[in-house]
């Protein structure tokens, strides 16, 4: 498909620019950013209404990012798209830098506080529950990752939301399978996440391949058209440290910096992009 | 004073707000599973806008986050020690810090402050949130010891777009405050008696406590002021400290820990910087639980918190301080 081509040339872009950011500040979550990225390009290129002129217009779709620290991957979206200036990516983590090491309000594009994990859902729960008061017909969309589903706090938003019917809300789960020391399921079990949140009250789809853009459209366009009657998660199986294939392989990747000339060999000697 | 003069505090807020929200279709009333028999009308009477959250504080305030976010003005209730300290991230992280650049009226209506839930033992004994909240950035605190207050609240604080929690006294008190004007009720604080050598300085049920310290004082020929403070942040510090300099000594009495960072530590910031700053005796809980069954008088009693007991060793500590001033 035409559109999904050029969505996967922007996601190859989005890549080696977020290892160029990586190569300006190690500190930054590369991995988790890594994962997400068709996510959000699927998101920001072609299913939200988010003007970059007006980012707190009440007519745009929020996006609430949760798993805040491992978006690094959005900054390039948002200087691409104009929410803020392309420059912003050169002088990334510096003194009076806008972008930082992890995101914040202060940037256009992002919602919420991040850094803390558990905490978006029950705010995208408070801002479904607003549109829906206002008779608004714009959505409330939360990333999450799926470490986050240890904390308490968002199973009192899941059931919450089931239990009032939010069908303006969408949970979108980036099921890397890790967390920040183990594999998910070696910590807490979440498996079968798809039966849990349905039987409090969400209708689900799962994604096998989060980075193709064939199987992640059509369930994200689905769940996002509404009318569902009840809130919608999309659970999208991806590969944390997607792309680099020493972190794809490497259950402590969460925590993993690469050195300057690790990312100059992945980005190539052809890394214009990355400048 | 006639017994009709004493009001429960939950119940005038949820009146108030009640008033409020019949004119203002913006105030959403959130509740962790707490209720009033005042808010059983208020429910009925805003069945779109009042809302239970249930047994989950954490998400309350996530859920009151995102509501002001879309430009609501959100109330929370719930029992004091669980709706202060149990989503204690969740208020730092999504109103403190969301509110450094995001409009966030978010007031949290924290019922049974101090030991207003005697009987109840140490879990519901609430006497750890004032240093909490006062560490917060960005967010007010309302401390009423009256019902006067709280409707001042209402028809103004209410509105500003900020964070604020609101602690409030469990058992029936009496009206402290008379004739408070928005300037005063802004000030934070307001001198409810004059005096002379010694000032007690106290906020909410401890602003009563601290009147009958200064009775008793008063019977025995002493000239006791009383300074209550009810906006613990954002008080005008200049004019508090203008008004204690005038003092030799100043107390602060306290139903939470000493020397935590609750009103000991307000009053000692805001006297020390003086040239010549009064003398600051405090008066508040040692730090321990209490596990006795005991009413709020045998807990006062046993923390030494009690009226009687900081009268009696007040005017043992006026009288020295007398015997040993330099004779001119």
């Amino acid at each position: 498909m035409e559109t999904h081509q050029s969505l996967r040339s922007k996601a190859d872009w989005i890549r080696r620019q977020t290892l160029a950011l990586h190569k300006a500040a190690p500190e930054t979550r590369l991995a988790s950013s890594l994962s997400c990225v068709e996510i959000l390009v699927a998101l920001h290129y072609h299913l939200l209404r988010i003007d970059p002129a007006d980012p707190l217009s009440d007519k745009r779709d929020r996006l609430i990012v949760s798993k805040g620290h491992g978006t690094i991957s959005l900054y390039p979206i948002l200087a691409d798209r104009g929410f803020i200036p392309a420059w912003e990516l050169e002088r990334p983590f510096l003194s009076g830098s806008l972008l930082k090491v992890i995101p914040d309000t202060f940037i256009p594009g992002y919602e919420t506080t991040n850094g803390s994990l558990g905490h978006g859902l029950g705010v995208g729960v408070g801002v479904a529950l607003g549109l829906r008061a206002k008779g608004s017909d714009r959505l409330s969309v939360v990333l999450c990752g799926d470490g986050e589903f240890n904390e308490g706090s968002m199973w009192e938003a899941i059931m919450f939301a089931g239990h009032h019917h939010l069908d303006n809300l969408t949970l979108i789960v980036d099921l890397n399978k890790l967390s920040m020391l183990d594999y998910c399921d070696n910590i807490i079990k979440l498996s079968p996440l798809s039966d849990k949140l349905s039987v409090f009250g969400w209708k689900v789809w799962e994604v096998r391949d989060g980075h193709d853009f064939d199987q992640l459209m059509p369930p994200l366009a689905e769940a996002l058209a509404g009318g569902h009657g009840q809130p919608t998660a999309i659970i999208v199986s991806t590969v944390k440290g997607k792309g680099v294939p020493r972190l794809e392989r490497d259950s402590l990747c969460h925590i993993r910096s690469l050195a300057a000339d690790e990312v100059d060999r992945l980005l190539g000697g052809d890394n214009h992009d990355a400048d | 004073m006639t017994p009709t003069d004493r009001i429960i505090q939950r119940d005038l807020m949820i009146e108030a707000l009640a008033g409020r929200m019949a004119e203002d279709s913006s105030l959403f009333f959130l509740s962790a599973d707490f209720g009033a028999p005042a808010l059983d009308n208020l429910r009925n009477r805003f069945p779109d806008r009042f809302l239970n959250l249930g047994v989950a504080e954490q998400n309350t305030i996530g859920v009151a986050a995102g509501l002001a976010l879309e430009g609501f003005k959100v109330i929370v209730y719930g029992i004091a020690t669980f709706i202060s300290m149990r989503p204690f991230e969740q208020i730092r992280t999504s109103l403190s810090l969301l509110a450094a650049n995001r409009a966030i009226n978010v007031n949290i209506i924290s019922v049974g402050a101090g030991m207003s839930y005697d009987v109840s033992g140490p879990t519901h004994h609430c006497v750890e949130d004032l240093p909490l909240m006062r560490v917060l950035p960005n967010l007010e605190i309302f401390s009423p010891s009256d019902g006067g207050l709280i409707r001042m609240f209402v028809a103004g604080m209410l509105e500003e777009p900020y964070p604020k929690y609101i602690r409030l006294e469990g058992k029936a008190v009496e009206p402290v405050h008379n004739h408070l004007s928005e300037p005063d009720f802004r000030r934070g604080f307001r001198e409810v008696r004059k005096g002379g050598e010694v000032c007690l300085v106290a906020t909410g049920f401890m602003t009563h406590r601290a009147l009958e310290v200064a009775e008793t004082l008063a019977a025995q020929g002493a000239n006791p002021g009383v300074v209550d403070l009810f906006l613990l942040k954002g008080l005008d510090r200049t004019a508090l400290a203008k008004v204690l300099a005038g003092y030799e000594t100043v107390v602060s009495l306290e139903e939470g820990y000493l020397g935590v960072g609750g009103i000991d530590a307000l009053v000692c910031q805001v006297i020390n910087p003086l040239a010549n700053p009064p003398r600051l005796l405090s008066y508040g809980l040692p730090h321990g639980y209490n596990f006795e069954r005991a009413s709020r008088e045998e807990l006062h009693l046993a923390a030494g918190i009690d009226a009687p007991t900081v009268a009696r060793q007040l005017a043992h500590s006026l009288l020295a301080c007398q015997a040993s001033a330099p004779v001119p």
